[in-house]
């Protein structure tokens, strides 16, 4: 217990300080709502448009737009961009400090890295559900509005698969950190994972949509446990037995980012350069 | 001539700074051409599943999309130093300084960064609206060809005008207002599809509001010789680009009574 204190604080000291950034959240609010509505028109228009096709499509339209309104407000918890505090300490030589506290490095980031994507989806993801879920029904939108879940169960296993997305994504969020540490420049990895990022986590398009001969291919590459798994398993499209795998792969991912990201900082470390003076 | 030796200055000597991190400029450019891709991914995907969408093929998309990412990509090389001028300038104070010198300010925040990781998108968006055009079949005639540089050509005036303006509302925030990249990158999104797809309340804020459509949708019907399915008339669709000079027109207004109010952070 004693020894996890320290990195309970990181973590908390983080997520309090990012809640200030209040304009920053409602900017990501607005600009979520324009995405997320500009998705939901272009999938109604197609789904209206090739009926035979919808019907045999593995989600409804319904199903769709639920998943769409979710993907816009977890967005932040994503690995959407490096870590910045991490990315200006490896520029301005502040990494030195991180390395000499007595605490362990990966786990220093990797808690900072969670609290940061989880201060930055609550307030969004707050709003976006008043939007989507309750302000859309009211000015008699609702084919186009945020759903509840399908079943208890559908959100019985959201709610459990929602941490996992937490710390994949925070696992994963640690192998950029070590990119940018390794380049020294944040700018270059962070538009690379970001693409990588928008099209596997189903952000781009919900992975189920994809041709059906991609289907297994993109369920089970890590990206999709960071939103496509939660949020297939909030709307009911992965049910039993293969809800259970979603959660399992979720975890098999977080493992093997974390034994990858601890292999890589102790080798990024050895060759680091402080920078600055 | 004086200032376009400078601007090419500027330009020369952010392309040698860029180059001193090979390793970022490689990643920045196929991030830039992965980005692009993307767009395209999810359009792709749902052609594949559904076929077609109010008669619209993905060739047709991809004219679509080529515009208006060419004229983004164009404008997006030069007008870095608006895009963050709330940030690196009014905050910092750093505009001062800017003042101070014999030129004028906007013609030093254009030489402020030439980007070049956006070869990328440039590349992406042409090889997508030619082969696109391919695909349909357009018939490249030299008025058709005329036609495709006023558009983009508007495409950059409105862009430009979306990034100045966003600059001046810096006058009184003091901060960068990303919110306009849901208008930029936003936009293309938007208007990668046609209007036809949206609904009445979106398509008439994208025609008046911010005309992006009149400088990708309309334009780009009258290169695919095919009529508005809304009813606009012949005549507009080959004019509407003009709506983007009018744009830029307003935005310099924004940009001028912005200055004109400027007091220094002092920082």
């Amino acid at each position: 217990m004693e020894l996890a204190r320290p990195y309970a604080a990181a973590f908390a000291s983080r997520f309090l300080l990012m809640l200030q950034y209040r304009a920053a959240a409602i900017a990501g609010f607005a600009t979520q709502c324009w995405w997320g509505g500009i998705k939901v028109m272009i999938y109604a228009a197609f789904f209206a448009a090739a009926p035979a096709a919808a019907a045999e499509a593995p989600m409804t339209l319904a199903q769709v737009i639920t998943y769409t309104w979710l993907a816009q407000a977890l967005l932040a918890l994503t690995p959407w961009s490096a870590d910045p505090e991490i990315a200006l300490a490896v520029r301005t030589g502040g990494v030195a400090y991180d390395r000499l506290r007595p605490l362990d490095t990966y786990a220093l980031w990797y808690v900072r890295g969670a609290a940061w994507m989880a201060s930055r989806a609550v307030p969004r993801a707050t709003l976006m559900l008043l939007a989507a879920g309750f302000v859309l029904p009211l000015i008699g939108l609702s084919d186009w509005a945020w759903k509840p879940p399908a079943t208890f169960a559908a959100a019985a296993f959201f709610a459990a698969s929602l941490p996992l997305a937490l710390a994949l994504s925070a696992a994963f969020l640690m192998i950029v950190n070590l990119v940018v540490a390794a380049t020294l420049t944040d700018r270059g990895p962070n538009v690379l994972f970001n693409a990588l990022t928008i099209v596997f986590s189903g952000n781009l398009l919900p992975l189920a949509l994809y041709p059906d001969w991609a289907r297994t291919a993109l369920l089970v590459q890590p990206f999709a446990g960071m939103l496509d798994i939660p949020l297939r398993l909030y709307v009911g499209e992965l049910q039993g037995a293969a809800a259970f795998a979603g959660l399992a792969l979720q975890a098999f991912w977080t493992l093997a980012l974390v034994v990858l990201g601890r292999w890589a900082l102790a080798r990024v470390m050895c060759r680091l350069e402080v920078q600055g003076g | 001539m004086n200032d376009l030796r400078l601007v090419g200055r500027y330009f020369g000597a952010s392309i040698r700074s860029q180059l001193q991190y090979p390793g970022s400029a490689i990643m920045l450019g196929i991030g830039a051409f992965l980005t692009t891709i993307v767009d395209m991914l999810a359009a792709w995907a749902l052609f594949d599943r559904f076929g077609q969408v109010q008669g619209w093929r993905l060739g047709d998309i991809a004219v679509f999309y080529g515009v208006v990412s060419t004229s983004f990509a164009i404008t997006d090389f030069i007008t870095r130093g608006f895009d963050v001028f709330g940030t690196e300038f009014v905050k910092t104070g750093a505009f001062d300084r800017i003042l101070l010198r014999p030129r004028s300010p906007a013609l030093q925040l254009l030489g402020y960064e030439f980007r070049l990781s956006r070869f990328g998108r440039l590349a992406q968006a042409l090889v997508l609206l030619f082969v696109g055009a391919a695909v349909v079949g357009v018939q490249w005639t030299p008025e058709k060809a005329l036609l495709l540089a006023w558009t983009l050509l508007g495409g950059v005036a409105l862009f430009s005008g979306l990034l100045i303006l966003q600059a001046s509302f810096a006058f009184w925030t003091t901060e960068s207002l990303e919110v306009f990249n849901v208008l930029t990158y936003g936009g293309i999104q938007a208007a990668q599809f046609p209007l036809s797809l949206y609904a009445g309340w979106f398509r008439n804020f994208l025609i008046f509001v911010v005309p992006l459509g009149c400088v990708a949708y309309y334009p780009v019907l009258a290169i695919l010789d095919q009529p508005d399915p809304l009813g606009a008339p012949g005549w507009w669709l080959p004019a509407a680009p003009a709506m983007g000079f009018l744009f830029l027109g307003a935005s310099f207004l924004a940009w001028r009574a912005g200055i004109a109010r400027y007091t220094s952070t002092g920082s």
